[in-house]
């Protein structure tokens, strides 16, 4: 497995996401925004986590008209995986590689907590490690990530299993306490058609290592690596 | 020639700003307004003598990045 990650003015998850990569046995490069091609042989571009451009005009918008964008589209079309972790997500929303959009939390606040996801799928290259509908325990960090789209979309974004991962409770209910962003059908990930691009906005990368406080992020890296 | 682009949430669109906005104001003894919403105005300059030119590449700017045409509606205005 060959991850490149790109780096945007302001991504600051980027070292944490290619650190979650390499523990489950992935190589990877680093990908500057104003680069027009991915390294050859890139099996997955990662957009990571943080405020790219300073989340200036909205969360992603001017990331997701970057050069590399152009790049991750094109590795994207030819059924290339792509996965958009918090501020990626935002970006492969602004982009077009996904439809909707994360509006401001629905509670005006940052939210910054611990978080139970429900595994929606297990059929994908992003989540083959997981069970069916198992519960995870990772975390947010975000003030935008009320996930929004017209009722059309939600529909067929339904109709077609192409949500990955949604907010829970412990046990895995899809309470409204579960889903403090003010989501729409408490979804935190969802798929683009051919399932080869995720975008989520919870952090997986932050729960790879027992040591600091958690594994359960590491599924998703070793479904990736396998 | 001078232009302003106006973009705002379209209706039906949850804005918390606008909310905490007004309850802002309330708070502040502003009363008697209601159905904030919040948006964004571009001042601009176009490089342009056409008006209908001008009008073509507003139009791309706010379709291309100034708007997000899933929540926001945008106007164009040239002076």
């Amino acid at each position: 497995m060959r991850a490149a990650v790109v780096v945007f003015p302001g991504s600051n998850r980027d070292g944490d996401v290619a650190r979650a990569l390499r523990h489950s046995g992935a190589e990877v490069v680093s990908v500057w925004h104003a680069d027009t091609e991915l390294p050859a042989g890139t099996d997955l571009a990662v957009v990571p986590g943080g405020f790219s451009y300073g989340d200036y005009l909205r969360c992603g918008a001017i990331a997701g008209r970057a050069a590399a964008m152009d790049a991750v589209r094109a590795h994207a079309a030819r059924g290339g995986l792509v996965l958009g972790i918090c501020n990626g997500f935002q970006i492969l929303c602004e982009s077009g590689l996904l439809p909707g959009v994360l509006m401001r939390n629905v509670n005006r606040r940052f939210i910054c907590h611990r978080q139970f996801l429900r595994v929606e799928r297990t059929d994908t290259r992003f989540t083959s490690a997981y069970t069916q509908g198992q519960v995870i325990d990772v975390c947010v960090a975000h003030g935008e990530g009320n996930y929004f789209a017209d009722p059309a979309t939600i529909d067929r974004l339904e109709g077609e299993g192409r949500v990955a991962f949604r907010y829970c409770d412990a046990e895995g209910g899809l309470t409204e306490d579960a889903n403090r962003n003010g989501s729409l059908n408490s979804i935190a990930g969802i798929y683009s058609e051919q399932r080869n691009v995720l975008g989520m906005m919870p952090h997986p990368e932050n729960f790879v290592d027992a040591l600091v406080g958690g594994v359960d992020g590491k599924g998703l890296f070793d479904s990736l690596a396998a | 020639m001078k232009a302003r682009i106006v973009v705002t949430l379209k209706t039906g669109v949850l804005d918390p700003q606008g909310k905490a906005i007004e309850a802002a104001l309330k708070s502040f003894g502003i009363q008697d307004i209601s159905g904030v919403r919040q948006g964004k105005v571009f001042d601009l300059e176009v490089a342009s003598e056409d008006r209908e030119q001008a009008e073509a590449t507003l139009k791309a700017a706010c379709e291309k990045l100034l708007a997000n045409t899933v929540v926001e509606n945008y106007t164009v205005e040239i002076a």
